[in-house]
This record gives C-alpha cells, structure tokens and sequence, in this order.
C-alpha cells in the first residue's frame, strides 16, 4: 500500500449564514443574498480543491462538544436534518453523508497510542453536528467524498489554552500518522471562525449587509495578524500566538480544531492562500488553504 | 391541564420551584451507580408532588440549552425526536415527544422584550432541544400531562438580563393565568471528571466542590433562595458553578427575589464528578426574614444592543433598525435618536432611578439610588440626553487627539443634569449635602471650576472633596457624585 498524505488543510469556518445565503436545495430557508466575500472566497477554496486529487474530508467541529476524551464519528452513513440550535431560522439543512470509519477507527487508535482519551461514536441516532455540516457542505457540496468526524474536547481548554494547544498537537500528530499508514489522501477541515465577540442582537433581515461589520477594531486587528502570519508561512508562529489570540478576541480557536489542523499539516512553513476574509454577526472568518502537495520548494520562511 | 388563557388572564402565579440535574445518566443508566438510582427515585417523589399540585404549567430553564443572541423560548406545540447526547452517546437514545405550550411561550417572548430584552420563540421541526430539558421532562411528567416552556441559557448573558428574564417569565405567568411550576435544571458544581470511571464509584470530582455544594444546599434547605442567588458568583468562582450558576438567578428572580420559602432538599449525588441535586421550594408562611442584598434587583435589560449600527460609538444612543425586537417599545427620529414611550423618571421596586432627561448610563447602573431618606446619585458628567454632545466641547477627538474644551460650559451642563435627576427623583440642588467632585486636570480646571460651582452650591453648603483623575470613561473633563436628602 502506498503511503498516504494530507493534501491541504482548509481553515473551513462554519457560520450557518454562508449556507442560508447560498440557497441550495437543501436548506428550508430562503435568501436573497449575503456574506458574498466569504461565500466567493469558499468558491475558489473549491476550485482549487478539484484539481486535487483526496479521498476524504478530516473536519474537526467545536459544535460537537465532548469532556471524556476526544470522539470520533464511528457509523458508516447518517441521514437527517440539522437544525442550528442558534439560528434555526437560517440553517435547516437535509444531509447524507457517508462516514470513512475504518480511517476514523485508525485515527482513534493512534491518538489512543500517543495517549489521548479517545472513543468512537457508534449510536446510529446520533445527529451530526451543524458546524461539521456547514463546513463540509461549503468545501464539498455535492457530499462526494466520505467524512471524519472528529470532536472538540473542551475539557483540556478548562486547565488552560496551553493545555488545549498541547492536546490538540498531540491529536493533529495522531491524524497525519494514520493518514500516512492509511494510504489516504486526506483534506483536513479546521472548521472555525477567527475573531469571535459578535452582536447580541440580529436585523430584521438577517442577509442585511449594511449592518454587518467586525465588532470592533480591535479585533479587526488582531485577525489580520493572525492571517498575515499565514500568508506568511509561519505555521509555527500562529500556533504559539494562538492562546494570546484566543484570550483577545474570545476566539473560537479555543476548540483547537486550528492548533489540530497545524499539528496534522506539520506546522507550515510555506504560505497559505487567504481566500476571503469577512464577518458573520461581527465574527472574522477567513477561509484560508494550504496547499501540501503544492508548497513551493525553496520558499521556507 | 392548559389550555387557552381565555377567562383566567392576570390570575397566574407560580406554585413552586424546583432545582433538578440534567445529566443523562440518571434517566438512561440509573442502575450503573448508587447515586443515579437514588436521584431517578427522587425524581419520582418530585413527579409525584407535581402531579398533586394543581399546576398546569411546567417552566423550564437548562443551562444546556445555550443560545449567544438574546434567548430562546420552544414554541413547537409537539416536538418530537429521538435525541442522542453528544458526550454521552454510548449511554442510548432518548425518543421524545412534548407537549409545549406555545400560547405561553409567546407570551413569555412578549414580556421578555417589554422588558429590553432580545428573545424569540422557535418552533421548528428537528430543533434540536437539549438534554437537560428531555432528562427533566422525561422523569418530571412523563406523560406530559402539564404544558411546558422551556427558556435558553444564553452563554454571555451576566446577571442583569437573566435576572429580568425571570421576571419576564413571571410577567407571562400572571398575564396568562398559568399555574406554574419553575424548573431550574441546573448541575451544581460543574467539574466533570475527564477520564473514563467506575460509576459504582462516582463521587464529587473534589472535596472543596462537595463542600460548597452542601454549603449552598444548606441554605436552600432552609428556602433562602436569594441568599443563594446572592452567592452564585462567588460558588461559581469555587466550585465551578453550572453556566456561572445563571439557573438559580432565573429561578429566584422568577419566584419574587425573597428567602421566605419552605425548602427542601430530595437528594444530593454525584453524577460524573458533578454535583446533582433536587431541591424543592415553596412559598412559606414564615414572617419574612430581612433582607441584606449586596447586589440590587434589576428590571429592565438595557445591555449591548446598539452594535448594528455602523455609526455608533460607546457613548451614542442605541440606535433602532427596523424590526429590532428589542427595541419594540422605542421608536428612531431620522437621527437615530431613541424616544422611549414613557419618559420622565422610574423608580424601580429596589429604588433605583433611572430617567430619560438625563444622559444614558456608560454601564450597569442607575442615574441614582434612594435609600432610606437619602439619594445617592451615581457620577454624572456633562454628556446631554439624547444627543450624548458634550458642551463646551470634548477633551480629546475621535482619533484620541487632545481637544480645547470650555470646563466653564462643561461644569454648568454637568450641575444641571445632577439637577433635572434630583428633581425627577422628587429632591433639588438644594438638598445635596456631600458632593465628589473628579477633575481630569487640577492645574488648568480647577479655578474656573470653582467658580460655576460657587454660582449653584455656594448657599447649599454641602461638603465637598476634589480631586484629581487621569481620565474618566467618557472624553469629559468633570464628574460630579452627590448625595441628597430625598423629598
């Protein structure tokens, strides 16, 4: 068998806003518009993975929330409906997927072997969550591929961000490990938002762009940073910026699904395409890729 | 059993409440841990007391259910699923069918926006209600012979907009005619254990958790609910408290903010290293204890609410987009300025003042306080109602850059709005007998100062004390802090 890979790593936010503005078929709500920049930016985030050659999807998702260790999707096929419990009146989504469990089942044992809490999830009534929903459906619309789920383990978060950061390291490590004895070609999805203080209360139309706008400018701020060192190619410098980033801006990151991503891609060292930055509800989000397979030789930073 | 409100409007009230755990294990596994039997048996006894009491409303808050805008009321007359818990799946599945009372939860939604908040009911199919919600319902009435509405935890929300969610879940009570029961399901400390265990050897995950949670049952088992109310924050602090302890601010606020209850404490386990009780409270015909509160009550909700509209600064007025269902009860000038539908003072039960005619607050606190025969007012500046300008003009610009100002102009506008709160508080200037007084710059300020404030306090006599600050929250050169005699 050959050895497997990660082809990309996608920091693949889930804001169910993106799907209700795109109106597949679906999703129950009706929209007019919204978040363009965000929704053209996951455009070309497609393009650019057709011309690659995967075979599954690796999402983690903060909105799949487990204490006792580190959880794994473990039934082959789910079909149902997901419903936001936030904005149940955007994301009413009707989904099928299919479950790679045999590499869901490799990842768990080697997160097992570096230590880590693990356990599969095998109740065939479990509904998957919205954020591994919304961020498959943004990358991969047409549910070709099959999927691992992975959850967002808040306890470690609870000692301290760098606990989490440490955890989340160990468990990106464990990914790539199995990817590679697999023989899979692998995407990895961090499904998160940047910036994450946003409005308490919503407009009358919730597609309204006029009053969507970052929460303040500090936040702004710290975002750019954040994508800069991206662009950059300083994978490592993200991550150990990430716990100052998460206590600033109330970061989703504190679901580690980032840390995760960088862990399994081996903390990048060549630059990442920002392919849309913009804000949902006053939260930043960037769909952001990077390439393995394309990384630029002689381009380390 | 409920049904329309028709005939029976203003004469609700709440029966009783009741403090339960969420945590599936007591309704899924009660055989795996002495514990969880014992709870699933307490449970019964609590069923069995609802089913004699009379009610026809069960009213739910779990600090499961989380929402982040506003909060969230279940309207779906019959949601029906089979839900699975995200953390504990291996546990099994939990096929549900409801009996929610939309009627209800309308009206619910109704009052919470009279009273500032933002709130919306939901009924759609598939919503994804939560586990603490089917735990208690399923083992409270499990064949949904009461009517419930459930209310979300939302995650931000502090003390103050949970307070007056309850109270709006109380205006709904009443305005409806429901008999009901309050159910707060809520773990108490919240340390679950993050490893695998024995359940035959559940325990509390640490014995400083164990003895807070008694501490607190102690009190509850003698009906001081505010009291407990009162030290949510510093049990959260030590123990952990289940969503910073908000479920008991809702249910004491819910059931008239008083220690003058009949309680009692059903059980006390472990589930998972948390702490579960079930408590139960009753209005008590015991002379009414004295109350001595560290934090006061709150009526109204009045929280961040303006950030939609892109020209809003910390200080301007929360502006009013169409449809904003928080504001219902304001309404925009072409300005954006808001005009509330009853101007002048009010005077909350507590004594706090609040008035249109003065400049809005820049935080959590009233214009003044009436306390016995004193008025405290809280520091009051220049800033004019409404408009939020500055006369005399600011002390530095939007950029941050110092600005020329007038202290002159600024010192008069600030002695006037500590009038007009006085006077819509029944006082005058001329009852003020102490005044702070805070000055960004001494040296520059002082002597013109003086001078306007000899013009209006010269004849009042009052103590005085000045000093000197590096800045104040607003780009205003002074603040003044009275107390007054009230009328």
């Amino acid at each position: 068998m050959k050895q497997g890979r990660i082809v990309a790593g996608i920091l693949a936010p889930h804001p169910p806003h993106l799907v209700y503005a795109e109106n597949p078929p679906q999703n129950e709500p009706r929209a007019e518009c919204g978040w363009e920049e965000l929704r053209w930016g996951y455009e070309r985030c497609r393009k650019s993975l057709a011309r690659k050659d995967f075979d599954v999807l690796i999402v983690h998702s903060p909105h799949w929330r487990t204490f006792v260790g580190h959880h794994f999707l473990g039934v082959p096929h789910f079909e149902s409906l997901s419903v936001d419990p936030v904005f149940p009146n955007l994301f009413r989504y009707h989904f099928k997927l299919d479950v790679d469990v045999e590499l869901a089942e490799a990842i768990e044992e080697e997160a097992k072997s570096a230590g880590l809490e693990t356990q599969m999830m095998r109740n065939p009534d479990f509904r998957v969550d919205y954020g591994t929903i919304t961020s498959c459906h943004l990358v991969n619309p047409s549910w070709d591929k099959p999927i691992v789920g992975l959850s967002s383990n808040g306890a470690y978060y609870y000692f301290s961000n760098e606990v989490g950061q440490a955890q989340m390291t160990a468990l990106g490590e464990a990914t790539r490990r199995a990817v590679e004895k697999s023989g899979r070609r692998a995407v990895v999805l961090a499904s998160n938002s940047l910036s994450h203080r946003h409005f308490t209360v919503e407009p009358a139309i919730p597609e309204d762009m006029s009053h969507e706008h970052s929460y303040h400018h500090g936040q702004y701020l710290w975002d750019m940073r954040m994508l800069e060192l991206m662009k950059q190619g300083k994978g490592r410098q993200v991550a150990d910026e990430l716990p100052d980033f998460i206590d600033q801006t109330e970061s989703e990151m504190k679901a580690g699904s980032l840390m995760w991503m960088l862990a399994a891609l081996g903390f990048p060292d060549y630059p990442a395409e920002i392919h849309a930055y913009g804000t949902v509800i006053g939260t930043g989000n960037a769909v952001v890729e990077w390439d393995a397979e394309r990384a630029p030789a002689g381009v380390r930073v | 059993m409920s049904g329309s409100t028709t005939g029976r409007s203003g004469s609700g009230r709440i029966v009783r409440g009741y403090i339960v755990p969420g945590m599936p294990h007591v309704l899924l596994a009660p055989e795996k841990s002495a514990g969880w039997s014992s709870l699933r048996a307490s449970f019964g006894r609590l069923r069995q007391e609802i089913e004699e009491s009379g009610a026809d409303l069960l009213l739910l808050y779990s600090t499961q259910w989380i929402s982040v805008i506003g909060h969230q009321i279940q309207a779906d007359p019959k949601p029906k699923w089979v839900h699975v818990d995200p953390e504990w799946h291996a546990l099994g599945s939990m096929p549900y069918e409801f009996r929610m009372d939309p009627e209800f939860g309308k009206a619910c939604e109704g009052a919470a926006r009279a009273r500032g908040l933002h709130a919306r009911t939901v009924a759609y199919h598939g919503f994804p209600i939560d586990t603490g919600t089917v735990v208690a319902l399923k083992l409270l009435d499990p064949e949904n012979r009461l009517q419930a509405s459930v209310v979300s935890c939302n995650m931000y929300a502090d003390r103050a907009e949970t307070l007056v969610l309850g109270k709006a879940a109380r205006d709904a009570v009443i305005a409806t005619g429901r008999r009901a029961i309050a159910v707060a399901v809520t773990a108490l400390s919240n340390r679950m254990f993050t490893s695998p265990i024995d359940p035959a050897n559940d325990r509390i995950s640490s014995l400083k958790d164990d003895e807070w949670n008694r501490k607190i049952l102690e009190i509850l088992g003698e009906g001081r609910l505010e009291d407990v109310s009162q030290l949510a924050r510093e049990f959260s602090s030590q123990a952990n408290g289940d969503q910073k302890m908000k479920a008991i601010w809702w249910l004491a606020s819910l059931m008239g903010e008083h220690n003058d209850y009949d309680g009692r404490v059903f059980d006390y386990q472990p589930v998972w290293g948390t702490g579960a009780a079930l408590v139960g409270l009753t209005a008590s015909t015991k002379p009414a204890a004295r109350l001595e509160f560290d934090e006061e009550g709150v009526e109204s909700y009045s929280g961040d609410r303006g950030v939609l509209a892109t020209t809003t600064g910390p200080d301007a007025s929360p502006s009013a987009p169409a449809g904003n269902s928080s504001n219902e009860r304001a309404s925009a000038d072409p300005s954006g300025r808001v005009a509330r539908e009853k101007a002048g003072a009010t005077i909350s039960s507590s004594g706090a003042i609040r008035t249109d005619a003065a400049p809005g607050p820049v935080g959590a606190y009233p214009h003044a306080r009436r306390v016995g025969d004193f008025l405290y007012l809280s520091g009051i500046g220049p800033r004019q109602a409404g408009t939020n300008e500055i006369p005399g003009g600011p002390v530095r610009d939007s950029a941050g850059a110092r600005c020329d100002y007038d202290i002159e102009a600024q010192t008069r506008a600030t002695i006037e709005n500590i009038r007009t709160i006085l006077e819509s508080a029944g006082s005058s200037l001329d009852r003020v007998f102490d005044v702070s007084v805070f000055l960004i710059d001494m040296a520059r300020d002082f002597a013109a100062f003086n001078r306007v404030y000899a013009e209006y306090f010269e004849h009042v006599g009052a103590t005085r004390t000045t000093v000197e600050v590096r800045a104040l929250p607003t780009p205003i050169a002074v603040e003044l802090k009275v107390v007054a005699f009230a009328a």
